[in-house]
């Protein structure tokens, strides 16, 4: 079963820890790659904390884990890093700013 | 050790036995550039940093300023051979780009600029994936601004707008903003209102006053309807896009009324849809509430002399971001000469990287552009774009061991102190060679 999400991508404390780490360390790595849900919406999809599941937008997919958030349903978050940039277009509305914020995007569980 | 410093740590140390002592350094991390940390260096090695926040004792505690070889393809040579290369890909190249600035002083930043000038290059920098787009409101609408020390002594409302000092600027609310005691708050918090409007509930809504949470995507909406109500314009409706109109109602009087409101805002404002007009909006309402009372407003700048950058590129070339010397003089073209666009259409041949890693937080369509292309990366760590540039210089790191200049978030500059002598070549050293090696190619 799929699902459509809102999904925004944006700073963590762990992802700032991890990038003094080293970009190609462990803590880095696991700080990014993973999806906050609403706990409404994973107890919907049948979803368990830390279960992977594939996150797809038009421009990509990942699969990683999931963690529950402080978030409204409906809405995806990501940490800013390269699993994020994987679902992230380059069409910038004549800015220069990539939509990192507001994609739509699928939840699957796999 | 004291008598190895720079002329500038040199002031700011006493030394206790073995141990040097610099107070008052200033950390280069984010915007905030909290200028009153207290490094503890001990044999050379930095053994202790009190006052940093999580996100600024990395820049202390990971960076090693022991000196590393330069690589050109991942081969160890020396400087002069890896400043040739440098100059040969970039001489070479049709279209190249400059990119980055936000993590280095301005004046590595003036001479990335003269290098762009001299090649006919783009140049832009991180402001373009950041506060890009409240650059473009700037231009349209102005800025009604205030430095970070009216804040602390007068402001007695504070609206942060799609941001999380909480997260990504740690002292903010108590170096500056919301539990400072100042002149005209000597109570500190209980003298301060402070709210908070984002779409989740993040650690800064926590300590909110007012929490306002929008719908993704709806800040235009509510900026737009705060400055119909501030204006004593009536709505309606019941709810705005799902917020109640009472609740924007509240939030408007307490702006009119205040004695001095300062908006900050964030990624939440110039990532979502709407971006620059989004910013424009709220820029907008800041202004008309000074026929009310008084108001300002703060973009939260991430990197640590990101304002910098915008300062420095501006002066130069009367552009804030997104400028191209490619027929000789600047021009302007957010969209056209901003990177993401400029690497995603392919069109640029040659990239100098300085002190970014746009590999991390490019949409990775850009990003493995730099990866096809002959890529020179002035950075002192290791990063992603470290990883597949061709060319790497481990530079020095602005605020730990190389001097300079950085402007804080409210554009106030703050003269770096450095608490390590500088054995590794700056990022200006270098920038000047490879200037000096184009010349002659």
């Amino acid at each position: 079963m799929k699902e459509h999400f809102t999904l925004i991508t944006g700073r963590t404390p762990e992802q700032g820890k991890g990038l003094h780490e080293g970009k190609d360390s462990e803590a880095y790595r696991s700080a990014t790659a993973l999806v906050e849900m609403n706990p409404e919406d994973m107890a919907h999809l049948e979803i368990e904390e830390e279960q992977v599941v594939r996150v797809r937008t038009d421009t990509g997919h990942v699969e990683v884990p999931v963690h529950a958030g402080t978030l409204p349903p409906g809405l995806l978050f990501i940490p800013m890093g390269p699993a994020a940039n994987v679902l992230i277009g380059t069409e910038t509305e004549s800015t220069g700013m990539p939509p990192f914020k507001g994609l739509t995007a699928e939840v699957e569980p796999i | 050790m004291s008598t190895q410093m720079s002329p500038t740590a040199a002031v700011a140390t006493g030394a206790v036995g073995g141990i040097s002592v610099i107070e008052n350094a200033v950390c280069s991390f984010c915007g905030c550039l909290c200028d009153d940390i207290v490094v503890e260096v001990n044999d050379g090695k930095i053994a202790r940093v009190r006052k940093v926040c999580a996100n600024g004792r990395g820049l202390f505690t990971h960076y090693d300023p022991t000196p590393r070889p330069p690589t050109v393809d991942g081969r160890e040579v020396n400087w002069e051979e890896a400043v040739a290369e440098a100059a040969r890909i970039l001489d070479a190249a049709a279209s190249p780009l400059i990119y980055g600035l936000s993590s280095t002083a301005t004046e590595a930043q003036r001479k990335a600029v003269a290098l762009a000038d001299k090649l006919g290059a783009m140049i832009d920098t991180t402001s373009s994936v950041c506060h890009g787009p409240t650059g473009l409101a700037m231009q349209a609408v102005g800025e009604p601004t205030c430095t970070l020390g009216e804040v602390r002594n007068r402001a007695d409302l504070l609206v942060f707008w799609g941001c999380n000092p909480a997260v990504s600027h740690i002292r903010h609310f108590a170096r500056y903003s919301v539990t400072p005691k100042g002149t005209l708050t000597p109570k500190g918090r209980r003298d301060r209102t402070v709210v908070v409007v984002d779409v989740r509930t993040t650690l800064s809504a926590k300590a909110a006053d007012l929490f306002l949470q929008v719908r993704p995507g709806a800040d235009f909406e509510m900026l737009s309807a705060l400055r119909a109500l501030v204006q004593g314009k009536e709505i309606e409706a019941e709810t705005v896009d799902g917020v109640p109109t009472a609740q924007l109602q509240e939030l408007a009087e307490r702006m009119k009324t205040c004695r001095f409101g300062v908006a900050f805002m964030g990624m939440g404002l110039t990532q979502s849809r709407g971006r620059d007009l989004n910013v424009s909006e709220l820029f907008t309402l800041v202004a008309e509430l000074n026929q009310y009372t008084r108001f300002s407003v703060i973009p939260m700048r991430g990197h640590g002399n990101v304002a910098g950058a915008d300062q420095v590129l501006t002066w130069q070339s009367g552009y804030p971001f997104a400028v191209s010397f490619a027929r000789g003089y600047p021009r302007y073209g957010p969209g056209e000469f901003s990177t993401v666009d400029v690497l995603a259409r392919g069109e640029a041949d040659a990239a100098l990287i300085l002190a970014s890693d746009p590999v991390a937080h490019f949409p990775s369509a850009a990003a493995q552009q730099l990866e096809r292309i002959p890529t020179i990366a002035l950075d002192p760590n290791r990063n992603l774009t470290t990883q597949v540039a061709r060319v790497v210089f481990p530079t020095a790191c602005y605020g730990v061991d190389a001097a300079g200049t950085a402007y804080r978030m409210d554009g106030v500059p703050i003269r770096l102190r450095p608490v390590l002598p500088v054995v590794r070549p700056t990022d200006v050293e270098i920038l000047d060679q490879i200037i000096e090696a184009v010349q002659q190619c």
